[in-house]
């Protein structure tokens, strides 16, 4: 069952093809029904795979591609590949269940969409440079295309800033893969990461990869993409890149930047810490004063992805474990609240205005975008039981162990979060009943209007709110298949 | 006196004989038949087919008159990618609005095939320059061929002005180079400048003769006649001279360069600069990456656009080049002639979208995507492999180019030319994206709609286009296919 794994990019991009052939009455059962069984094999294999197999990167499929050239098309699976697959196998269906209601150009929008997938699932599979660069970059140009054709506010300026800086990041890791291949005589990253670099070399080459890819992760201060661009996108958009896509950076940091030079990473990482502290505090006091709820939840992704980036930093097993397992954790939650702002309140208020919103008095027209938006809410400020709690407190376990004060300085994050998580949801969703003479008409016709939330939202919601319960309440689900892979990678060793 | 066979001659030359002859056969049904486009483009469809085969014909290797003809495997190669690029050219031509003209144009098109097949098969510095002049010529009345358009003749005088004043640069530089030398075969020029170091009047000679070829592949600071070609020039011509003209010339420098001029070669390290052509190349790369990114920036057509963007994707070729190995000089054939493959399909596409809308700006092609998805669609490709996004042909282009290139010298000695062709990469993509977001994003004006002649769209271009396209997403996909028989050819 293992190598079937590999199918889940052939499937998708299968679908991607069909729906530029058939019609467009098929499109989103296409896109489904592809989601679908990309899951169920991602679902497969995290069921059937030892986790002895786990830890280390074992090849799946490994073909000869370019032979002159080294490359290989070559795919593998490990613990923390496996779990990044799975986080997109989970967003995927979701996405595709939360955008039912796309109507213009229906075939176009599950085309990019489903290229995104498809290259989010090479990239945590791809056990060779130059195949997880293809994929890498695969997945840019189709959210350029979602957000400018079928975003909001400010879309073409959104659009064309999230892809300037992601090619940007894209450009630096260019450059280090190109100087890893050349000095290291491979593109095979089992191999190189046996490959002693030279100490000078890894020193520049490091930071150059590292802050490439980071740059998709949302470090500061490179992280300005993310709020414009999770604001513009639609809702498809923002919950795939703010749920998979911002990981493409720290997996890719982790699993090619880290694993290939540790020399480099070792005189490097307390400064990644800095910076990721910066980014979690920083983002947490701005999302505290923003009034669209979007840029709210868009700079909480960059305040989570902090975490992410500081559990890497630590530089050992429990720390870096906490951030994969924070990768999986936030993949689902930024969806899930994304998909609450994007979709079941603004598709059915027009308007994301906190303002605006705290007249509508929203529990009451739409129980279940509240309650969804509640617990994600919770799992979002890391409440115990929730996955987002498992995946902090293991981060900062790790980071105790050698960055004793940025456990407190992200203390303060965790207290602003909390902050500004509750001050959206009580704006957006518990907004006070306005006095009885001051309802205007407008309002009181809207909330009438509001449809009702619709199946494919509910069995959304439903399947992402059940992912964070479950790791939260039982993380070694995750952990055991993490840990070890993560233990194997060579600077622990 | 040597003894000729001329029966032999005939054998080895029988590719370009074919092609003179059909260009003879075109141009005489284009004086019995005055409205004979399809029977003369057919002709010399056929003709151009027949090309090939016979140079699949020919033997592996065979070497005329000190070297006046080459056959060998590179030689063959791309013998047969300048017939193919011909070949959708002429394709291009079905197209058009009828030509007044058609026979003498398509007979035009392929006297400069034969030109740039002198250029591919020769290791001469006469029949180069022989070649380069039968390519010259007809591409200057090529450009000039649209007798109504005044942008068509101000493009075809200023390409003539720069290309003859190029041209006796080059005749120059080979007049000094055989003064020196004694000779004018690529391979005795390099044993005798082996024995010698590098004097001023070496330094000029190479320089002399390198302001032809950087002419014709439009590198800066010789670039200038190119937007205005690009932008003036029938669509055709255009399409042919981003496309056949630039691969031969790519090919031809690279002989020159790393044959001819072996021994002179020098050093673009960062570090260790010394004399020779490459550093001489490497600050055309350079120059051309920079200007022509940041030209191109501000463009609103299409057309100028691909002209500035061309002149960057000549200094990235030409970083191949620099490298100075034999991985380089294959990197460098692989990328010119996926640029010309893709060259040729936007081109295309601008040919189709000017006879819709009468124009070729960006805001002609606004609302493209939902007039006719399979332009939009080839388009993209074409764009975003220029662009150099995976997993289209560019993008393996460039990772062989600047890996081959870092590979080169000691330490990564061209890091320096690498980082920047990155960094104009970057550049480039900004503007790509401008095209794609015309294309897929924008509305067209109602005005505009209204105005557009709703031209049915050929059968024939929309099948070309999409043909090309496929081509470069599956050279993007398995690059295997041509970069390894390139890099068999290279010797």
């Amino acid at each position: 069952m293992t190598a079937m794994i590999a199918w889940t990019i052939y499937l998708t991009l299968g679908g991607a093809v069909l729906l530029l052939v058939l019609p467009r009455s098929f499109a989103r059962w296409i896109a489904l029904l592809t989601t679908i069984a990309g899951f169920g094999l991602v679902t497969a294999a995290f069921v059937t795979t030892p986790i002895a197999s786990l830890a280390r990167f074992t090849t799946i499929v490994r073909v000869p591609w370019v032979p002159a050239l080294g490359m290989n098309y070559h795919l593998a699976l490990d613990g923390v590949s496996l779990i990044m697959v799975l986080v997109t196998g989970i967003s995927a269906v979701s996405t595709v269940l939360f955008s039912w209601d796309v109507e213009d150009r229906q075939n176009e929008f599950f085309f990019w969409l489903l290229l995104v997938v498809a290259g989010c699932y090479g990239v945590f599979l791809s056990a060779d440079l130059f195949l997880l660069f293809v994929f890498y970059e695969l997945v840019i140009v189709p959210k350029y295309f979602l957000i400018a054709i079928f975003g909001s506010t400010n879309k073409e300026y959104g659009a064309m800033k999230l892809t300037l800086y992601s090619f940007f990041g894209g450009m630096f890791v260019f450059v280090g893969i190109l100087v890893a291949y050349v000095s290291g005589g491979s593109l095979d990253l089992n191999q190189l990461s046996q490959f002693e670099f030279s100490p000078q070399l890894q020193s520049w080459a490091f930071p150059v990869l590292f802050l490439g890819f980071a740059v998709l992760a949302g470090i500061w201060p490179l992280h300005t993409w993310a709020p414009t661009g999770h604001a513009a996108a639609p809702t498809a958009g923002s919950m795939l890149l703010a749920g998979i896509v911002m990981k493409l950076g720290s997996y890719a940091g982790l699993r090619v930047a880290m694993n290939l030079f540790p020399q480099g990473f070792q005189m490097w990482s307390k400064w990644i810490a800095v910076l990721a502290i910066i980014g979690i505090v920083y983002a947490a006091a701005v999302a505290l004063r923003q009034r669209d709820l979007k840029f709210v939840i868009g700079y909480s992704s960059v305040s989570h992805m902090g975490f992410v980036l500081l559990g890497l930093a630590t530089a050992n097993a429990v720390g870096v474990s906490g951030a994969v397992l924070q990768m999986f954790s936030h993949g689902v939650i930024a969806a899930l609240l994304f998909a609450v702002a994007g979709r079941m309140i603004y598709r059915r208020t027009h308007t994301r205005q906190l303002d605006a919103l705290s007249r509508m008095n929203l529990s009451h027209a739409m129980p279940f975008a509240a309650f969804t938006f509640v617990v994600a809410a919770a799992a979002s400020m890391g409440i115990p039981g929730f996955s987002g709690f498992a995946a902090e407190i293991t981060i900062l376990i790790g980071a105790w162990k050698i960055y004793p004060l940025a456990v407190w300085i992200s203390g303060v994050g965790i207290v602003l979060v909390a902050a500004f998580t509750l001050r959206a949801l009580k704006l957006s969703v518990f907004g006070e009943q306005a006095p009885r003479d001051e309802v205007t008409k407008e309002t009181v016709v809207n909330r009438e209007e509001f449809t009702p939330i619709t199946i494919p939202e509910k069995i959304g919601a439903c399947m992402l709110m059940l992912s964070t319960v479950a790791v939260g309440i039982y993380p070694k689900l995750l952990l055991d298949r993490i840990i070890p892979a993560v233990e194997s990678m060579r600077f622990l060793r | 006196m040597i003894h000729m066979r001329y029966l032999q001659l005939l054998k080895l030359a029988s590719p370009e004989a074919v092609v003179v002859l059909t260009a003879l056969v075109v141009l005489s049904i284009g004086l019995l038949a005055k409205r004979a486009t399809f029977a003369c483009a057919f002709v010399a469809g056929l003709g151009l087919v027949c090309a090939i085969v016979a140079v699949l014909l020919l033997p592996d290797d065979e070497t005329l008159f000190g070297g006046m003809l080459v056959i060998s495997p590179l030689t063959s190669l791309f013998k047969i990618t300048c017939l193919a690029l011909a070949f959708f050219t002429v394709l291009l031509t079905g197209g058009e609005k009828v030509p007044r003209h058609p026979g003498e144009y398509l007979a035009l098109i392929l006297l400069a095939t034969v030109g740039l097949m002198l250029l591919v098969g020769s290791e001469e510095l006469l029949m180069i320059f022989i070649g380069l002049e039968l390519l010259g010529l007809s591409l200057y009345v090529m450009t000039a061929f649209d007798k109504t358009d005044v942008r068509s003749a101000e493009a075809g005088l200023k390409y003539f002005l720069f290309g003859s004043t190029a041209s006796a640069f080059t005749l120059f530089g080979i007049s000094l180079l055989y003064g020196m030398t004694g000779t004018t075969g690529l391979a005795a020029i390099a044993t005798r400048l082996a024995t010698t170091s590098i004097q001023p009047l070496l330094a000029v000679a190479i320089v002399m003769t390198l302001v032809g070829f950087a002419f014709k592949i439009a590198a800066a600071p010789f670039h200038l006649w190119a937007p205005d070609a690009y932008q003036g020039a029938p669509v055709p011509s255009a399409a042919f001279i981003a496309s056949g003209s630039k691969v031969a010339s790519f090919v031809v420098l690279g002989k020159i360069v790393l044959i001819g001029f072996a021994p002179a070669q020098g050093s673009a390290g960062w570090h260790s600069m010394a004399a020779g052509w490459s550093p001489v190349l490497a600050a055309l790369a350079a120059l051309s990456i920079v200007i022509g990114n940041l030209v191109a920036l501000a463009q609103s057509n299409v057309r100028r656009l691909l002209a500035y963007s061309a002149v960057a994707h000549a200094g990235y070729t030409l970083i191949g080049f620099v490298a100075g190995t034999r991985e380089g000089f294959s990197a460098a054939l692989f990328y010119t002639t996926i640029y010309a493959v893709t060259l040729i399909g936007a081109f295309a596409v601008v040919g189709v979208v000017r006879r819709e809308t009468g124009g070729d700006d960006f805001s002609n092609f606004s609302g493209l995507a939902s007039r006719s998805p399979a332009l939009a669609g080839s388009m993209a490709v074409f764009m975003l492999s220029l662009a150099g996004i995976p997993p289209l042909a560019g993008f393996f282009g460039k990772f062989y180019l600047f890996s081959t290139a870092l590979q080169a010298g000691t330490n990564q000695a061209l890091l320096w030319l690498v980082a920047l062709g990155l960094v104009g990469s970057f550049v480039s993509l900004y503007y790509y994206l401008l095209v794609l977001k015309a294309i897929f994003v924008d509305v067209p004006s109602l005005s505009g709609a209204e105005s557009m002649r709703h031209a049915p769209s050929d059968f024939l271009q929309c099948a070309t286009v999409t043909v090309l396209a496929a081509v470069v997403v599956l050279l993007g996909v398995i690059p295997n296919v041509l970069a390894s028989r390139i890099l068999g050819a290279v010797p």
